[in-house]
């Protein structure tokens, strides 16, 4: 068993609001060395694969059919098998 | 208007799919169904609207879950032999998540809900949408959504623009949209795309008919 952690955000070219008002907050508490905030979403997923490549390959696969949109989301990944830390 | 059939697709979450029942059964006297989302077959529908309302609770992200229900891939296959594909706010999502129209809706730049009603400019009414409209006429229709920052890239925005894609802009920009897109259709000019919601301005009772034109328009488009 593998497991994926996709971390999914809105491209940095694309204006984040959410990202902003969090931001402005993180300065009203002083982290005036806070430069920038993106907020994106974490997705985890269990996968009964063969191999790590295979688990690779199914969470890829995910991501471009349902979990991110192209247009404006860029996402990122890691596989790890169940039992080992990573 | 016996010769329109239209088919309303419902999916779990749909809220403003009654309201357009009403405008083609009750104001235009059409032949009127609602299609659940399951379904295999869209029938003898010879106009399809997709909704709003928030399908599947919005999850993951606006319309991304509605475009794996079963009846889309018949919209899909409809819209590409050229039937009438109407998408209204949520619907408009689900129609650029399933790609029949270019681009994506983010969440508004204010981050809030806007409800209230806006001034629209016709930018296209060579449309089969828009024909009843004057160009650059302005309009009142409601506006409820919380994701309707419409987003393309540079070269899509170019093809939209030199396409005349673009049916609807904004007078005063509710929510960050580009280009103060409100509406657009796709390049076959048979699938229409709009946050604003003409149902809920079409008749006296409710104050303000300007929304129903578009209606009119694209009824007398299937004559």
């Amino acid at each position: 068993m593998y497991t994926s952690k996709i971390n999914i955000k809105i491209r940095d070219t694309i204006l984040d609001p959410q990202g902003k008002a969090v931001e402005h907050s993180l300065k009203s508490l002083g982290f005036d060395s806070v430069t920038d905030t993106r907020i994106g979403k974490f997705i985890e997923l269990k996968i009964d694969a063969k191999s790590e490549e295979e688990a690779k390959k199914i969470t890829e696969e995910t991501c471009r059919k349902l979990l991110a949109n192209p247009v404006m989301e860029d996402y990122e990944f890691i596989v790890s098998k169940d039992g080992e830390s990573k | 208007m016996n010769h329109v059939k239209a088919g309303i697709v419902v999916f779990p979450g749909s809220n403003c799919d009654h309201d357009v029942y009403n405008v083609f059964k009750n104001i235009f006297n059409a032949d009127t169904k609602f299609l659940w989302h399951k379904d295999t077959s869209l029938g003898d529908r010879n106009i399809i609207i997709l909704p709003g309302g928030f399908s599947f609770g919005d999850y993951l992200r606006c319309g991304a879950i509605a475009k794996f229900s079963p009846l889309m891939n018949e919209v899909i296959k409809f819209a590409g032999k050229g039937g009438i594909v109407i998408g209204i706010c949520n619907g408009f999502q689900m129609l650029c998540e399933t790609g029949l129209l270019p681009g994506a809706l983010l969440r508004n730049d204010s981050l809030k809900f806007v409800c209230k009603t806006v001034t629209l400019k016709v930018e296209n009414n060579k449309s089969i949408f828009t024909g009843e409209y004057g160009i650059k006429e302005e309009i009142r229709i409601p506006v409820a959504h919380g994701d309707g920052n419409y987003f393309c890239d540079e070269n899509t925005l170019t093809d939209i623009i030199s396409n005349n894609q673009i049916i609807f802009t904004y007078k005063d920009n509710p929510n960050g949209s580009i280009g103060n897109i409100a509406g657009i259709q796709n390049v076959k000019r048979n699938v229409l795309g709009l946050m604003p919601h003409p149902e809920r301005a079409s008749e006296e009772l409710l104050g303000n008919t300007d929304g129903y034109r578009f209606f009119k328009s694209v009824a007398e488009s299937l004559l």
